[in-house]
C-alpha cells in the first residue's frame, strides 16, 4: 500500500522506464530549465544589469536572442538569471508550507476533536478569502518586498495541504491496515507518520505541481503590481511590468519573459499530470 | 411460481435469436482478453434460456455483445451471425441498432440503484424511450407511466410516479426498470443478474414479477444467473459457461438431473461416485483461467477431477448427447452414470 | 419552505466565518509596527494634527473598542472613513461592487463557452490524439499568468485589430458590457483550463456510471444520452468546482483589473495596497468574503435545483 515508491537505487531505472510521456517530458523539461539557471553565466555573455545604452530596445537577433530592453539590458540573460529567483522561491513556497500543512490535516483527521474543530475554522476563514486578495492584503500590511511575500504565503498556502490530508487520513484511518497498527500498540506518532502518511500525501503531490506554478505566477503578479522584488531585480513578473510601457515598440520585453513563465508553468503541470497517473495507477494495481 | 412447460424445452421451430461462432475480445496495450470464445446458442419465440456461470464467465459480456453495448475500443465482438427476428444484427447501422434497443430488445441490469439517473424523476426516465421515439405524446407522459409502474406492482403510481430514484427502495427500482424494459413491448428481455443486488425476499418477488410479464406478454427472456437456483425456477433451458464458453446446455429439467459436463457437475456441487449417493457439497478447486492466456483445449481440464490427456486438446464444439441436450465434454457419457 | 430554511441556516453558517474575517484583519492592520496614522500623512502632519486624526478615526481608544466600533457599523453597512479618499468605506468600495460582479459574471459564461465544447471532445475522445492535444493545451493555458494573457489580449485585439476598448468601463448597460469583453476574455482564459480539466473528470465519471449504459440499452442516441443525462449530472460537480474556484477567479480579476484600469473591487485593493489605505482594505477584505460566501451559497442552491438528492442533506 505504500504511495510514494521507495525503491532501491537499482531499480530507479526501470521506475522511470515505466513513467507516462508527459512525466518523462515535463521532468526532462524541468531539469534544463534548472540547469539554465545554475550554469546561466556560461550560456550568455551578458550579466543581467548589464546596461549597454547604445544598443537599447533591439530586436531578437543573434547577439541577442530575446532583444534588449530599454536600458539595453540583453532579455535572454535576464530570463536566464531570472530562473534563479524564481525557481528557488517556487520550491520554497511550495515544499516548506506543504509539509506543515499535510502534518496539520493529518493529525487533525486522525485525532478529530478540539484539534480538529480548530483546524477546521481556520481553513472555514482563510477560504473565504481569494488567495491574492489575501497576500495583497498582508504585504499591504508589512510592506512590498520578497521577504514579506514568503511570510505572507507561508501563513496561507498551507491550508490547502491540510485540507487534502485531513480528507484522506478520514478515509484512511478506518482502513484496515491502520487498525492492525493500533491492535499492535504501536504510538500515535508512528502510525501518523510512518503508516498513513504516505497514503494520505498523494494529493497533496500531486496538486503541488499547480501550487508549484501558482507561486511563481504569484510572485510574478505581485511584482506586476509593484508589491514584489523591487527593479531592477530580473524578476519575471517585474520585467513584464517594466516591458508593458514599451509594448508598441519592444513587443519581446514582456512577451519573451513571460513565454519563460509558461514554459516552466507547463512542464510542471505534465510533471502533475503523469504523477496523477502513475500514482493512481500504483493505487489501481495494488487495490 | 411459472413453471416452465416441458414442450417447449427444445427450440420451437422459428428461432427468436440465433448466434453463431460470437467472439468478443478486449484489446488494450497489447494485451487480448478473449471473455466470450466461439459461442453459438439458439433461442425460441417466447423462450427462457438461463446462463449460468461464475463471475468473468463472459455472460454479461455476451448479453450486452448482442445489443452492441460494450465500449469499442477496446471491444471487438465477431460472429459469423447474430440473427434475430431475421435480421443479421452485425449488418446493421448504429442507427438502426439503436432503433431495435429498448424496442425489440431490451435489457434489466444488475444493480438497480444505479440503473436510474439520480437527478430525474422516475416516471420520466420509464417513459423517455417511448416519448423520443415520438410513439408517446408527451402530454400523457404521466399516464403512461403511472400504467406501466401499474403493471410492474408499484403501490399507488400516481404518488410515486413523480419521485427519484433515491427516495424508493432497491427492490422498488428494480421494478422501475423492469417496467422500463417491458413499455417498448420488446421480443427479447435480457435480464442481467436482475436480483443478485437484491434482499433474499425480494429477490423471489422480482423473479415472479419477470415470470409474469413474460408469461402475458409472450416475450422471450435471457436470464443470466450465478445463482443455480433462480435458473432452475424459471428456465426452460440452461446454458453453462466457463471461462467465456458455452460449455454444456440443455432443458433445466436434464441438466439438474442429469449433467453431462464434469463442470456443471463441479458448479451443482455433487460428485458422482461409482457407489452411487452424493457427497456433501464441495468447492471446486483452483481458480478460473487467465482470459488472456487461456490454456489449449478444454479450459477446465486443469481444475477438473476427470481430466485426461485428451482434455488438453479437445475439440470444444458442443455435440448432442441426448435429444436437445448438448456438451463440450469429451467424456460426456461416462459422466452418464448419475441419473 | 424547504429552500428558505436551507438559505437561513447558510446565512447563519456565514457569520463565525465573517467574524472571524473581521478579527484577523482588524488585528493584522492593528498589530502593525508603525503608526498607519502617521504612515497615511507621509509624516508631514504636527503631533497636534495626528492626535486630532487619531481621535477623529477612533484610534486613540483601546482596541477592544476599536474593533466594537468597527463591527457594529460594519452590520449597518458603516465601514468606516477612508482617510486617503476622504470618503466613507462603504461608498468607495459599494460604488465598486457591481462592475467587479459584472466582471465575474461575463469571465464565467465566456470560460464555460469556452472549456465545455472541449471537453466533451476531450471526455469522449478519452486517450486519443485529440484529447492529448487538448489537455496539453490546458496545461499551457494554466501556465499562463493572467497579467501575461492580458498583456497579449490588449495587444492582440485591443491595439492590432482595435475592436474593442482596452480601459475604462463606459456609462449605459451595453458600453459596460463592450468595455467588459477584454478583461472578461483575460480572465475567462485564465480560468478554463481548470473548468476543462474538471469537466473531462466529471464526464469521464459519468458517462462509466450504470445509468448511461441503460441509457444506451433503452435505445437513446448518443447525442441524447450525452446532453440530458450525462451534462446534467456533470453539472453538479462543475457547479462546486466553480464555486471552490471563485477565490480564484477574483485573483485573476485583481490583476486583470488592475491591467484594464477597470473600476472595480480588484483594482481598488491594489490601489489601497500602495497607498496604506488601511480602512479600504478592511472594508474590502470584508467585501471579498461576502463576496466568495454569496457565491458558494447560490452554488449550493443550483446544485439542489439540479440534484434534489441535495436538497435532502
Amino acid at each position: 500500500m505504500t504511495a510514494i515508491p521507495t525503491q532501491p537505487r537499482g531499480r530507479l531505472l526501470t521506475e522511470i522506464t515505466r513513467w507516462p510521456g508527459s512525466l518523462k517530458i515535463g521532468t526532462v523539461l524541468f531539469v534544463l530549465i534548472c540547469l539554465a539557471g545554475i550554469f546561466a553565466p556560461w550560456l550568455t555573455p551578458y550579466g543581467p544589469n548589464e546596461q549597454d545604452l547604445k544598443n537599447t530596445l533591439v530586436a531578437p537577433s543573434l547577439a541577442h536572442p530575446f532583444g534588449t530592453d530599454n536600458f539595453g539590458r540583453d532579455v535572454f540573460a535576464r530570463v536566464l538569471y531570472g530562473i534563479r529567483i524564481n525557481l528557488p522561491f517556487g520550491i520554497i513556497t511550495t515544499y516548506v508550507p506543504m509539509i506543515y500543512g499535510v502534518v496539520l490535516g493529518a493529525l487533525a483527521g486522525y485525532w478529530g476533536g478540539w484539534f480538529d474543530a480548530i483546524l477546521m475554522r481556520i481553513l472555514d476563514v482563510t477560504v473565504a478569502f481569494p488567495f491574492l486578495v489575501l497576500i495583497i492584503v498582508i504585504v499591504a500590511i508589512l510592506g512590498p518586498g520578497i521577504h514579506n511575500i514568503y511570510i505572507a504565503i507561508f501563513l496561507t498556502a498551507w491550508t490547502m495541504y491540510a485540507r487534502l490530508a485531513r480528507a484522506e487520513m478520514l478515509v484512511e484511518r478506518n482502513k484496515d491496515y491502520i487498525l492492525a497498527a493500533r491492535t499492535l500498540g504501536y504510538g500515535t506518532g508512528r502510525i501518523v507518520f510512518r503508516h498513513a502518511l504516505p497514503n494520505v500525501s498523494n494529493s497533496s503531490i500531486i496538486f503541488s505541481t499547480s501550487d508549484f506554478v501558482l507561486n511563481i505566477m504569484l510572485l510574478s503578479g505581485l511584482s506586476f503590481l509593484g508589491l514584489g522584488v523591487a527593479p531592477p531585480t530580473p524578476e519575471w513578473g517585474a520585467m513584464i511590468a517594466e516591458g508593458r510601457d514599451f509594448l508598441f515598440d519592444a513587443w519581446w520585453i514582456c512577451t519573451l519573459p513571460g513565454l519563460a513563465l509558461v514554459v516552466t508553468g507547463t512542464a510542471l503541470c505534465l510533471i502533475g499530470d503523469g504523477l496523477a497517473q502513475r500514482l493512481g495507477e500504483r493505487r489501481h494495481a495494488l487495490v | 411460481m411459472h413453471l416452465s412447460d416441458p414442450a417447449k424445452a427444445v427450440a420451437t421451430a422459428v428461432p427468436l435469436l440465433e448466434v453463431e461462432d460470437l467472439v468478443v475480445e478486449f484489446r488494450q496495450r497489447g494485451r487480448v482478453v478473449r471473455a466470450v470464445n466461439h459461442v453459438s446458442l439458439t433461442l425460441g419465440q417466447g423462450e427462457t434460456l438461463g446462463i449460468v456461470g461464475e463471475s468473468g464467465s463472459g455472460k454479461s459480456v455476451l448479453c450486452r455483445s448482442f445489443l452492441r453495448l460494450l465500449p469499442s475500443p477496446p471491444a471487438v465482438v465477431t460472429a459469423s451471425r447474430i440473427s434475430f427476428n431475421g435480421q443479421n444484427l452485425p449488418d446493421l447501422t448504429e442507427d438502426q441498432m439503436q432503433a431495435i434497443r429498448g424496442t425489440d430488445i431490451s435489457m434489466v441490469f444488475q444493480n438497480p440503484m444505479g440503473a436510474l439517473n439520480p437527478v430525474w424523476p422516475i416516471g420520466d426516465q420509464i417513459t423517455e424511450g417511448e416519448v423520443v421515439r415520438g410513439r408517446l405524446a408527451p402530454a400523457n407522459r404521466r399516464k403512461r407511466a403511472i400504467e406501466l409502474l401499474t403493471r410492474v406492482g408499484i403501490p399507488a403510481p400516481e404518488l410515486r410516479v413523480d419521485e427519484y430514484p433515491h427516495q424508493w427502495s432497491g427492490g422498488m427500482v428494480q421494478r422501475a426498470v423492469i417496467a422500463m424494459a417491458v413499455a417498448g413491448a420488446p421480443k427479447l428481455i435480457l435480464a442481467d443478474e436482475p436480483t443478485t443486488a437484491l434482499d433474499v425476499t425480494i429477490q423471489n418477488q422480482i423473479l415472479a414479477l419477470l415470470m409474469e410479464l413474460q408469461a402475458e406478454t409472450g416475450t422471450a427472456l435471457i436470464l443470466v444467473s450465478h445463482d443455480l437456483a433462480v435458473v432452475a425456477e424459471s428456465c426452460d433451458r440452461v446454458a453453462v459457461m466457463y471461462a467465456g464458453r458455452i460449455m454444456e446446455i440443455a432443458p433445466t429439467d436434464r441438466i439438474f438431473v442429469a449433467p453431462k459436463h464434469a463442470y456443471t457437475l463441479g458448479l451443482l456441487g455433487s460428485i458422482p461416485r461409482i457407489e452411487g449417493g452424493d457427497q456433501a457439497l464441495e468447492p471446486i478447486p483452483g481458480q478460473p483461467p487467465n482470459l488472456a492466456d487461456l490454456p489449449p483445449g478444454c479450459p477446465f481440464a486443469p481444475r477438473c477431477r476427470f481430466a485426461s490427456s485428451a482434455c488438453a486438446g479437445a475439440d470444444m464444439t458442443l455435440r448432442e448427447v441426448a435429444p436437445g441436450h448438448f456438451s463440450a465434454c469429451i467424456r460426456a457419457n461416462e459422466l452418464g452414470g448419475v441419473a | 419552505m424547504n429552500v428558505v430554511s436551507f438559505i437561513a441556516s447558510r446565512l447563519l453558517q456565514m457569520v463565525p466565518v465573517l467574524i472571524g474575517v473581521s478579527i484577523v484583519v482588524f488585528l493584522a492592520i492593528h498589530m502593525v509596527p508603525g503608526d498607519p496614522v502617521e504612515l497615511m500623512m507621509h509624516g508631514r502632519a504636527t503631533p497636534e494634527g495626528l492626535a486630532a486624526a487619531r481621535a477623529e478615526l477612533g484610534l486613540d481608544q483601546p482596541l477592544l473598542v476599536q474593533y466594537w466600533n468597527f463591527i457594529s457599523g460594519a452590520v449597518v453597512g458603516d465601514l468606516g472613513t477612508s482617510i486617503v479618499q476622504k470618503a466613507p468605506v462603504s461608498e468607495v468600495v459599494g460604488e465598486r461592487i457591481l462592475p467587479t460582479v459584472l466582471l465575474l459574471v461575463m469571465s464565467s459564461i465566456f470560460a464555460i463557452a469556452l472549456a465545455l465544447p472541449l471537453a466533451i471532445v476531450s471526455a469522449r475522445r478519452a486517450d486519443q490524439p485529440i484529447d492529448h492535444a487538448i489537455r496539453l493545451g490546458g496545461m499551457i493555458g494554466f501556465a499562463m499568468p493572467p497579467f501575461w494573457i492580458g498583456i497579449v489580449v490588449m495587444l492582440t485585439f485591443g491595439i492590432w485589430l482595435d475592436w474593442f476598448p482596452i480601459s475604462g468601463y463606459g456609462r449605459t448597460f451595453w458600453a459596460h458590457v463592450y468595455h467588459l469583453v477584454l478583461p472578461s476574455f483575460t480572465v475567462a482564459l485564465f480560468l478554463a483550463p481548470i473548468l476543462l480539466q474538471s469537466l473531462r473528470a466529471a464526464i469521464l465519471d459519468v458517462m462509466t456510471a450504470d445509468y448511461i449504459e441503460v441509457a444506451r440499452a433503452k435505445g437513446l442516441s448518443e447525442r441524447r444520452i450525452l446532453v440530458k443525462h450525462a451534462l446534467r449530472n456533470a453539472l453538479i460537480p462543475v457547479t462546486t468546482i466553480l464555486a471552490v474556484n471563485i477565490g480564484w477567479l477574483l485573483s485573476g480579476a485583481v490583476v486583470v483589473e488592475y491591467l484594464f484600469s477597470f473600476p472595480g473591487l480588484g483594482s481598488l485593493l491594489v490601489r489601497a495596497a500602495g497607498q496604506r489605505d488601511y480602512a479600504v482594505i478592511q472594508g474590502l477584505s470584508v467585501t471579498f468574503a461576502v463576496l466568495v460566501l454569496v457565491v458558494n451559497l447560490i452554488a449550493d442552491l443550483a446544485c439542489m435545483a439540479i440534484d434534489k438528492r441535495v436538497a435532502r442533506a
